[in-house]
């Protein structure tokens, strides 16, 4: 009885609440106004229920089961809908109750979902819903998450104000001391962002917003869809509910005509932050529920340590990256050097972390630790902190570090002991090193004619490593991760790398990987979820999802039946050659690596229908022109593009969806944390720092979130209710939330309000042990990741490392057993000259540059590129004749020769073709090496005479689309061979821009 | 930095910039962009159009050759003059605030290109839409609504740049202590905006590797000591480092000739004369024997 009379007084309530909502909220009330309809809930065997007449922005309730309801919430019995209808339910209970038909949606699926959506919504609204903090100008403050760091975000009258970094108050908790060599040592007390969080609010309000859904004039789904004229013909506006209808039938069609596969959704990586939004969440739910072709990535940062040095080591989960717990304090402490080895932290900001790691590096340089850097270019770091440059030449960095271990070996400056017990293969390895295998002992002399760096400097810097605890940093965050592993030789650059720490003791004091960027003694045991972990997306296969997510946040499982994928880097290639071969990005083991994947796979539809989300494909992929006749292709009868700006891919769809930024809608974060496959990513930090991204402002002109388009277009398959699980973006902020230990911490309110919540470091005593070191002390791990996983240990479960030895192997077991396959990733690391580069002679005789592509330092990929603050930068790109032109870094001796002055218009060219750039002219190059950033988010096609040149700077188009090595799927744009002249048709052009 | 503890009402605001650290000075760029393009500020400043120049601007000095080289940044704005050529033409459109700041009535200034124009250092751009002047103001609006210091401040790393509010007094020490300097002082406009390190941009360096023969292998010469002369007279001695590397620095550019001599007990001696041009010099090898 008293169950019946809770239900009944539960359900009577509602209108309460939802009127209450309405009189506290006008957006509420307009929401409330959207729909009249009928909507029931009831016990499936109608013996008690009660409906709800929504009219005219008002709602009333009838007891009583309603002939004809618009749809239906149906419960099995008396006892589950009291469960399911508590005002604090049990999501596992809830899940559960779904999960196995105990509760049943019936009925309209769109009237449904907004309904349990509004009723969720009521529950806050009804009490009086506030978020931010009441500024005294007037404005207020919300807070965001960018890939650079958390904001603080000013608003005024539905304006952003400004965007600032998050300053810690005095009560936020305190940061982490470290003490080295008498010193004491603290982090600045705020967020130190990135230049594209800086300039974010310029690509908020950039006037290449799409804020309109829009088809193209000759796409007639009906009729003629003119495939071939993607690209060219322009656009007009349609209404969301026109949009979602094309796509929904389109999606249908798909399915009935060609079946499973034929729809293929790509993405771009990371454009924005947050754990619901997210492209690894929302849009791998929607993914599964449309059931598509998936993208499969390759691991793009990562090249060189995933196919290569990983073999040495293990850490594939770790996509063959080292580790750097406890690295911060144990170089401030103990090391004497730093060599930075195509690392530029300064510029590339360990992917997430801002600024947070330069005043550590300024430690280091006053404490003494001298600085090395090796790179073809006098890059940010080396200009702000000095040391020793070394100018390398592109694609040759294996070459030196193998003279440098000549050096070593010749002169007795190895961990001969830690060579002897910890390591395998070594006398194999010397063999070659030393020219017993093949006759040519790998000198300094014999490396200079590849490299360019003079044989004393090679001698100098090898002694220097040998006598000095050396911490050697490679790419974003010290720990590989971007640089030279992305070039033709990625492999043999890696795999060189880990081969020089173990030659050194790696893990001993002072001897480890790092810059400074990684390392920091802070709490990684306190749980929130990263994005790499899943988010909403339901997904068990294609995310983290599995390990805590699942567990800790109660939602439903959602499947891809469709198991064709297309390698990312031969997308073109499947859509005009009908088909395309690679390997998988998998990191569970060694061995995954080896399994080749075919597109199009048995069964399964070639893929007919595109649905692109995210930034620009031209300008993160290689030799990225080929999209160009991709999308154009009459095997493709709809793209539809949802994006945020009109740039790129945006410009080759047959529908537009515009999204809104996260500015403009619900989230929720943790700065810097991936999980997954980055654990632990957040050490890069000063602070962890959790965020409600708050919705700062409404989306501009008609974009939405991509959470509500994916809705939308899900509704028209009736699967809205499945998507959402009857929550808004917000309601899973919430979800989010309580799965994490922040409740502990905060409450759901106090965060609504102040925004973000800094933990506290982890105690000293309690702090992450040094990486490596247990390996070095013949300890078991103490390390807080859990792997290698229990199989993959060769002794005790704990002990030694992830290859088949359980030591670190100079000549990989799993390159071994494979290398008859794969003759060009021989398990000796033989130094072999690039495919494109000084050895490719024809070729070199006409392209004698090469050309490195590296991360953008001012925008993150082609996010908060192609925005006028972005544009504006002297260091980005150069204002000529109308026209912002991206840089190209070139020396003063190329230049010369050239007849190039500083700032001239330049044509950068290969075979694939030309991008008309400005020079960067400057001595922070050497000769023969030219350096331009990948990421424009611009593709600008001219023609001018009876050339096509690319203006927009996307240097993509002229990087090879050539994998590193024969069964691999690893792109290489750090190795790209170019000619430079000065642009002879500059005032032609300058009649096109100024136009 | 924190500020001195006086309460002294004389106390104004000063800039102080250090061009060795200036790296991340684009951020000043940004933030700036961030809080005047398209915002106005009631009492203070009308909104910076996005296509104005840029009250911030970022210069870049690269000395010497591929390898030995160092690349500095000069970040240049309003350097709110105390003899300040604006105010001289501007009249009641330009005033001094007690704190020094410099400010520019966006009303009152209508039409005023010549307030823009009177400028030597460039740092008052146009707003062709306003048809108004603007400068940098020292972010007064923020400071008078209690924000701590400026916003540049805060987002480049290292204290790159400071603003302190102290007496001129106690500025006049720290210039003095840490030898800072300003643009154009020859102007006699009496800027507020100081420089650290501006020896980067002004002065140039004369560069070296020093090497020496052990057999027929060359070896970078660690540990050699160098003398640069000139006109027979020790201007500086230098040690070279483990790459043979060494670098004389601070040297007046279009000095004229120098002369290098290096000795070390084991590889002898090397000499070069040299003659500093405009730029910065590397002589590149140079052989002991």
């Amino acid at each position: 009885m008293l169950k019946n009379a809770m239900f009944y007084a539960t359900l009577k309530a509602l209108p309460v609440m939802i009127g209450r909502a309405a009189s506290n909220s006008a957006e509420f009330k307009e929401e409330l106004a959207r729909n009249d309809c009928v909507y029931q809930i009831k016990l499936k065997d109608n013996s008690a229920g009660r409906y709800y007449l929504f009219q005219n922005g008002t709602v009333k309730s009838k007891r009583g089961i309603h002939p004809n309801p618009d749809a239906a919430m149906v419960f099995k019995n008396l006892d589950i809908a009291g469960k399911m209808l508590s005002p604090s339910p049990d999501m596992l209970y809830r899940i559960h109750a779904a999960k196995n038909f105990l509760v049943e949606l019936q009925g309209s699926d769109k009237i449904g979902n907004w309904v349990a959506k509004l009723v969720q919504r009521a529950q806050y609204e009804a009490t009086g819903f506030r978020y931010g903090e009441e500024m005294p100008d007037g404005c207020k403050r919300t807070t965001m998450i960018t890939n650079g760091g958390p904001v603080h975000v000013y608003v005024r009258d539905e304006k952003i104000v400004r965007v600032v970094p998050i300053k810690y108050a005095p009560d936020d908790a305190p940061g982490w001391t470290i003490k080295a060599r008498g010193k004491t040592f603290e982090p600045t007390r705020r967020v130190m962002a990135a230049p594209h969080t800086l300039s974010v609010k310029s690509a908020i309000y950039s006037e290449n917003r799409l804020l309109h859904p829009m088809k193209r004039v000759d796409y007639d789904p009906e009729g003629e869809r003119n495939p071939q004229n993607r690209g060219i013909s322009g656009y007009e506006r349609i209404s969301w509910d026109e949009a979602f209808d094309l796509i929904g039938k389109e999606i249908l069609r798909q399915r009935r005509e060609h079946g499973p596969g034929s729809i293929f959704v790509p993405h771009s990586s990371h454009h924005l932050w947050g754990n619901v939004g997210y492209y690894l969440s929302a849009l791998q739910r929607f993914i599964n529920l449309v059931g598509a072709t998936r993208m499969a990535m390759n691991p793009d940062s990562w090249e060189g340590w995933y196919w290569g040095a990983q073999h040495h080591f293990g850490n594939s989960m770790k996509v063959g990256m080292p580790s750097s717990y406890g690295t911060l304090e144990d170089c401030l402490k103990e090391a004497e050097q730093v060599v930075f080895w195509s690392s530029d932290p300064e510029s590339t900001n360990g992917a997430y972390a801002g600024l947070e790691s330069t005043e550590r590096r300024q430690w280091a340089k006053d404490l003494g630790i001298k600085f090395v850097h090796i790179d073809p270019h006098y890059n940010p770091t080396a200009q702000l902190f000095g040391g020793k440059w070394l100018p390398i030449k592109p694609t040759t960095d294996a070459a030196l570090a193998i003279a440098i271990m000549n050096v070593w070996i010749a002169e007795d400056l190895y961990d001969k002991e830690y060579v002897a017990t910890l390591t395998t293969g070594f006398d194999e390895w010397r063999a070659y090193v030393m020219g017993e295998e093949d006759g040519v002992p790998k000198t300094p002399e014999w490396q200079e004619a590849e490299t360019g760096i003079p044989a004393r400097d090679v001698r100098a810097l090898a002694r220097a490593w040998g006598k000095k605890k050396t911490y050697l940093a490679c790419g974003a965050g010290g720990v590989g991760f971007g640089g030279a592993n992305r070039g033709s030789n990625g492999q043999q650059f890696a795999r060189c790398m880990v081969m020089l720490m173990a030659m050194q003791g790696w893990g001993k004091p002072g001897i480890n990987f790092g810059n400074l960027t990684g390392g920091v003694p802070l709490d990684f045991q306190f749980y929130f979820p990263g994005y790499a972990e899943g988010g909403i997306s339901g997904d068990l296969v294609n995310t983290g999802n599995a390990a805590h997510n699942y567990q800790k946040m109660p939602h439903v499982i959602s499947m891809g039946v469709v198991k064709q994928v297309i390698p990312k880097q031969f997308i073109p290639e499947a859509i005009l050659e009908g088909k395309a071969e690679s390997y998988l990005w998998e990191s569970t083991s060694q061995e995954a690596q080896f399994v080749p994947v075919q597109y199009p796979m048995p069964g399964y539809s070639p893929i007919r229908m595109i649905y692109r989300y995210g930034g620009s494909t031209f300008s993160t992929t290689s030799k990225s022109g080929r999209w160009v006749d991709a999308y154009r292709h009459e095997s493709i009868e709809c793209i539809v593009n949802q994006s945020i700006y009109m740039e790129g891919d945006a410009k080759f769809a047959d529908i537009i969806l515009p999204a809104c930024t996260n500015f403009e809608r619900w989230d929720i974060g943790e700065w810097s944390n991936a999980g997954g496959y980055g654990l632990h990513a957040q050490e890069m930090l000063n602070h962890r720092v959790f965020a409600l991204q708050h919705k700062c402002i409404e989306p501009l002109g008609e974009s939405k979130s991509d959470y509500q388009i994916f809705e939308g277009v899900l509704e028209r398959l009736g699967l809205s209710q499945v998507f959402t699980e009857g929550c808004s973006e917000l309601d899973w902020c919430k979800r989010v939330f309580d799965s994490s230990d922040l409740p502990s911490k905060i409450s759901w309110n106090q965060f609504l309000k102040k925004g973000y919540y800094v933990l506290a470091p982890e105690k000293e005593e309690l702090r992450t042990p040094v990486a490596m070191r247990w390996y070095a002390e013949g300890r078991r791990k103490d390390l807080p990741e859990p792997f290698p996983l229990p199989s993959q240990f060769a002794d005790q479960y704990g002990y030694g490392l992830q290859t088949p030895s359980g030591k670190f192997e100079f000549i990989p077991t799993t390159l071994r057993r494979n290398e008859h396959a794969h003759p060009d990733r021989p398990a000796v690391n033989r130094y072999t000259p690039s495919w494109e580069g000084p050895r490719t002679t024809t070729l070199y005789d006409k392209y004698p540059l090469q050309m490195i592509c590296t991360h953008s330092r001012y925008s993150f990929h082609t996010h908060v590129d192609n925005t006028a603050a972005t544009d504006q930068i002297s260091d980005h790109r150069a204002f000529i004749n109308g026209h912002y032109y991206w840089l190209m870094r070139i020396s003063e001796e190329d230049a010369r020769a050239r007849d190039i002055a500083d700032r001239d218009l330049i044509k950068v060219y290969n075979d694939r073709g030309s991008v008309i750039c400005a020079a960067d002219v400057s001595s922070m190059l050497s000769p023969g090496s030219v350096k331009g950033y990948q990421s424009s988010a611009k593709f600008q096609l001219v023609t001018i005479g009876n050339e096509q040149v690319e203006i927009g700077g996307c240097l993509n188009i002229l990087t090879p689309d050539q994998t590193q090595t024969v069964g691999t799927h690893s792109m290489a744009p750090n190795s790209t061979l170019v000619q430079i002249e000065k642009y002879a048709h500059a005032e032609e052009l300058s009649n096109v821009t100024a136009a | 930095m924190s500020q001195p503890p006086s309460s002294d009402a004389r106390r104004k605001w000063n800039l102080i910039i250090d061009v060795a650290k200036s790296t991340h000075a684009t951020n000043a760029v940004l933030v700036a962009k961030d809080e005047y393009v398209g915002n106005e500020h009631k009492g203070y400043s009308a909104p910076v159009s996005e296509d104005s120049a840029e009250l911030f601007k970022v210069e870049r000095k690269v000395r010497g050759a591929s390898p030995v080289v160092d690349t500095a940044y000069l970040l240049k704005t309003c350097n709110h003059c105390d003899n300040a050529p604006c105010k001289k033409v501007g009249g009641d459109a330009v005033t001094k605030r007690d704190d020094g700041i410099m400010m520019i009535d966006p009303v009152k200034s209508k039409g005023r290109k010549d307030i823009a124009k009177a400028c030597p250092f460039g740092a008052i751009v146009w707003n062709e839409e306003l048809q108004i002047p603007q400068n940098w103001t020292f972010d007064a609006h923020l400071l008078d609504a209690g924000w701590p210091v400026p916003r540049c401040v805060e987002v480049t790393p290292l204290n790159a740049i400071e603003a302190v509010k102290i007496t001129d007094a106690e500025m006049q020490k720290r210039v003095e202590s840490e030898g800072l300097e300003v643009l154009r002082p020859e102007l006699r406009t009496k800027p507020r905006v100081y420089y650290k390190n501006l020896y980067r941009f002004r002065q140039c360096f004369i560069g070296a590797t020093l090497i020496g023969m052990d057999g027929d292998v060359e070896n970078c010469v660690e540990g050699a000591s160098i003398d640069l002369m000139k006109e027979g007279v020790l201007l500086q001695s230098v040690t070279s480092d483990a790459y043979g590397e060494l670098k004389f620095d601070r040297l007046e550019p279009s000095s004229g000739t120098y002369e290098l001599i290096a000795r070390h007990e084991d590889y002898g001696e090397a000499r070069a004369d040299c003659e500093l041009g405009a730029e910065s010099l590397y002589l590149g090898a140079l052989l002991l024997t």
